[in-house]
């Protein structure tokens, strides 16, 4: 069997081919541009953003690069089963966090991969509630989106088929949606209790719809339920952008550049940007585009658009808002735990295999925003972590507890908390190993946050309860998933960049991941980021025909 | 103390459809982690010996999993968390300056140094540690709970949970693939998952999970 070199060592992405992600050692041809070749699109990131981008825009018939800082795994050869040794899909370079609730990073928020996060996110996908894009209109809180929810509706389905998403054949809630691409998978045993508890509550529940296939897809073959799912797909069942839409950019042109840390984006005398300074094999090099697309995610991109000041854009670049950075946003992740005379064996299959909506969708709240909850299946460490952090055990305690662990039920959390900004990313002076300043990330909750998370517990307590689950305790302190630095909107005094993504001040500057979203909603978000992707990337298409670019 | 899980063996999957290659590759490094140190200083080394007992005790009828050795990798080889709380400094920096001040207060306390002290005075200064009443020059303002919790405990506890002899402890299945999992249900055991031991009856278990694989 023959072993690939190691992804770190050196870009595998060169000499005019890029990994088979699909086959150990093989390769699939790729397009190449040289530096000082103009480009149509240069874009800076290759996750959940802007990996649908560059197909998108490959496809179209533009010219695109797409950096990555991360390596270009190969998922047969480089996913071992083990929890540790994946934590090299993470984005680990050295950030501050601060303020009264500060956020978790590392593992949560962040990969450093080509396919970004979505290497390793755990595949639930889930379209917005049509009422959170106008928020503010429709239901009095947070900030209106500029776009419609019947086009996003559209474009959902449109990500869900790209995906192959498994999920029910008619969804509980909202309007009228097409039965998914795939059958729904079968419930684990956490599953089986999240919907005893529900039916107990009186409230919906369903199958939650992944991004793994049940059926084989292409070269995917089906999930086979070994609970890795947080990690890296060792068998290319989850549809990440590295297996779907990274394979189909380079099919249509697109060169992907791995290991490739870009670091400044460069301004022309014209008020253009012209191109992206970046790191890779040990030098910094300079790429010619006449587009930059920024896709770095809600902490990586508004750090690139403020290292990027210069004396015309002290501030920052695109940002006479002076909101970049600002609205940082995460969701609420608070779980409740507890024990079963049964065992559960958790670890069997994707974590969240149910899920109920059913606060996203009853308004007969005292708080704003609204929150699901999911089943959840953590692995040993995920739950020492757990266990010590809400709890504060160690010593012979915490063993007695971490054997029970084939017992263990939770339900966790993906809630709404709304923009502030005062939550927001800056520089801090201290640099990384590329000679960056680091991003400082600032986070307190709000009032109306903390109310939510409070009815929240307390709802996912009644259904354990309801399952005759003991021991129960509360994970208080927990939160995930990261939008809202560079938001969108309809006026360039209040927002970053337009509905299409297009930045107000530097009209070939985009922004395309999820620092673009005006709120959150209390679902996972990475369907919604695809989907605004390939909106973006037709509204690219539809600009240029038109001479708009 | 009783075994949960009596006989099992999560290597004895080794070479079974629930391992691949580059897992074995992972658990073979992680089952030949040298035992001296590179990052700390003989000092640190012996307090951080002591304190790694007190976090996680192990079985005295086997070889304890290296948990000292496992934290000084992690700084020698500067495998970072991806954040830091503002109010902390480097991970290598606060684990040396946690270790010299915990030293301290056991001189102060007792005497003594922290790992010469008796366990139930060990626990003792980590709860004082964890509850943050120690202070003084010594943490150079670093608060010694934001330490105790986001330095001692996850870099002590996630190396413990990462071995495979805690995964027989709590009956986890370990490594899964290719083969994953097919009985999903409540209650319901794969052939190649652990045997959780009746209350009645250790020794049935044991027979059944000598045959995990």
């Amino acid at each position: 069997m023959p072993v690939s070199a190691d992804p770190f060592a050196a870009p595998r992405a060169a000499n005019g081919r890029a990994p088979d992600v699909f086959k150990r050692g093989a390769w699939v041809a790729m397009r190449q541009f040289a530096d000082d070749e103009i480009v149509d699109f240069a874009v800076v990131g290759t996750g959940a953003g802007g990996a649908p981008l560059i197909a998108g825009l490959a496809e179209g018939g533009f010219s695109v690069v797409g950096f990555d800082a991360g390596p270009y795994f190969r998922p047969l050869e480089d996913f071992a089963s083990d929890e540790r040794e994946q934590e090299k899909l993470y984005w680990t370079d050295e950030r501050v966090v601060d303020g009264a609730n500060p956020l978790t990073m590392g593992g949560k928020n962040s990969g450093k991969a080509v396919g970004g996060s979505t290497v390793h996110f755990a595949m639930v996908s889930l379209r917005f509630r049509p009422e959170w894009f106008k928020s503010r209109s429709a239901l009095g809180y947070g900030a209106d989106w500029p776009l419609d929810w019947r086009e996003m509706w559209d474009y959902y389905t449109r990500a869900e088929k790209a995906l192959s998403i498994s999920g029910p054949v008619n969804y509980p809630w909202g309007p009228k949606r097409p039965r998914y691409p795939y059958r729904a998978h079968e419930l684990n045993g956490a599953a089986v209790l999240l919907a005893r508890g529900a039916e107990a509550m009186g409230i919906k529940w369903t199958p939650t719809p992944l991004a793994t296939v049940s059926a084989p897809r292409g070269q995917s073959p089906p999930c086979v339920y070994r609970g890795f799912c947080r990690f890296g797909c060792s068998t290319n069942a989850k549809q990440s952008q590295l297996v779907t839409f990274i394979p189909k950019a380079l099919r249509a042109g697109a060169e992907i550049r791995d290991l490739a840390m870009v670091g400044r984006i460069e301004m022309g005398p014209g008020g253009c940007a012209t191109g992206v300074h970046y790191r890779r094999e040990g030098r910094w090099r300079f790429q010619k585009a006449r587009n930059v697309v920024v896709a770095g995610y809600a902490i990586e991109t508004p750090r690139l658009l403020l290292a990027s000041a210069t004396d015309r854009y002290p501030d920052g670049l695109g940002n006479s808002s002076g909101l970049v950075g600002k609205n940082l946003m995460t969701q609420s992740n608070q779980a409740v735990f507890g024990t079963m005379a049964q065992e559960v064996r958790w670890y069997k299959g994707p974590p969240s295999l149910a899920i109920t909506e059913h606060w996203n969708y009853d308004d007969r709240k005292d708080f704003a925003g609204g929150y699901c909850w999911m089943a959840q299946g953590p692995l040993p460490v995920e739950w020492v972590t757990i266990q010590t952090s809400s709890r504060g055990l160690w010593g012979q305690a915490l063993r007695d507890e971490m054997e029970k662990y084939n017992h263990q039920v939770g339900l966790k959390m993906v809630g709404e908390m709304l923009p502030d900004e005062r939550n927001r990313v800056t520089l801090a002076d201290e640099k990384d190993q590329y000679g960056l300043r680091v991003a400082r990330v600032t986070y307190s909750w709000g009032d109306n946050d903390k109310s939510l998370i409070t009815h929240a517990l307390g709802q996912m307590q009644i259904s354990l309860e309801a399952v005759g689950a003991t021991n129960i305790f509360r994970q208080e302190n927990d939160t995930n998933h990261l939008a809202g630095t560079a938001r969108m909107g309809d006026n360039a005094a209040t927002s970053v960049v337009n509905a299409d993504c297009r930045s107000w001040d530097i009209p070939n500057l985009w922004v395309c991941d999820r620092s673009v979203f005006p709120t959150t909603g209390g679902v996972n978000p990475s369907l919604t980021i695809t989907a605004i992707a390939m909106r973006t990337a037709d509204r690219i298409r539809a600009l240029a025909a038109r001479g708009e670019l | 103390m009783t075994e949960r899980y009596p006989g099992y063996d999560v290597l004895a999957k080794r070479w079974t459809q629930s391992w691949n290659e580059q897992t074995r590759r992972t658990i073979d490094r992680r089952l030949a982690m040298p035992v001296e140190p590179r990052f700390f200083s003989p000092a640190e080394w012996q307090t951080l010996g002591a304190v790694c007992e007190r976090i996680m005790p192990q079985p005295k009828e086997r070889a304890p999993v290296p948990l000292p050795a496992f934290v000084d990798q992690k700084m020698a080889d500067g495998l970072r968390d991806g954040y830091r709380y503002a109010q902390l400094p480097p991970q290598g920096e606060a684990w040396r300056r946690g270790l010299a001040a915990l030293d301290r207060a056991a001189h102060e306390a007792d005497g003594a140094p922290y790992h010469r002290l008796l366990p139930e005075r060990q626990d003792d200064l980590l709860r004082c540690m964890q509850r943050g009443e120690l202070t003084g020059e010594a943490w150079g303002g670093m608060p010694c709970e934001m330490f105790f919790e986001h330095r001692v405990i996850p870099d002590i506890t996630h190396a413990y949970y990462a071995h495979p002899v805690a995964w027989d402890e709590i009956g986890f299945g370990g490594p899964a693939s290719p083969r994953g999992y097919v009985r999903m249900g409540l209650d319901r055991r794969d052939p190649w998952e652990a045997v959780e031991a009746a209350a009645d009856n250790g020794a049935a278990a044991r027979r059944k999970n000598a045959r995990v694989g």
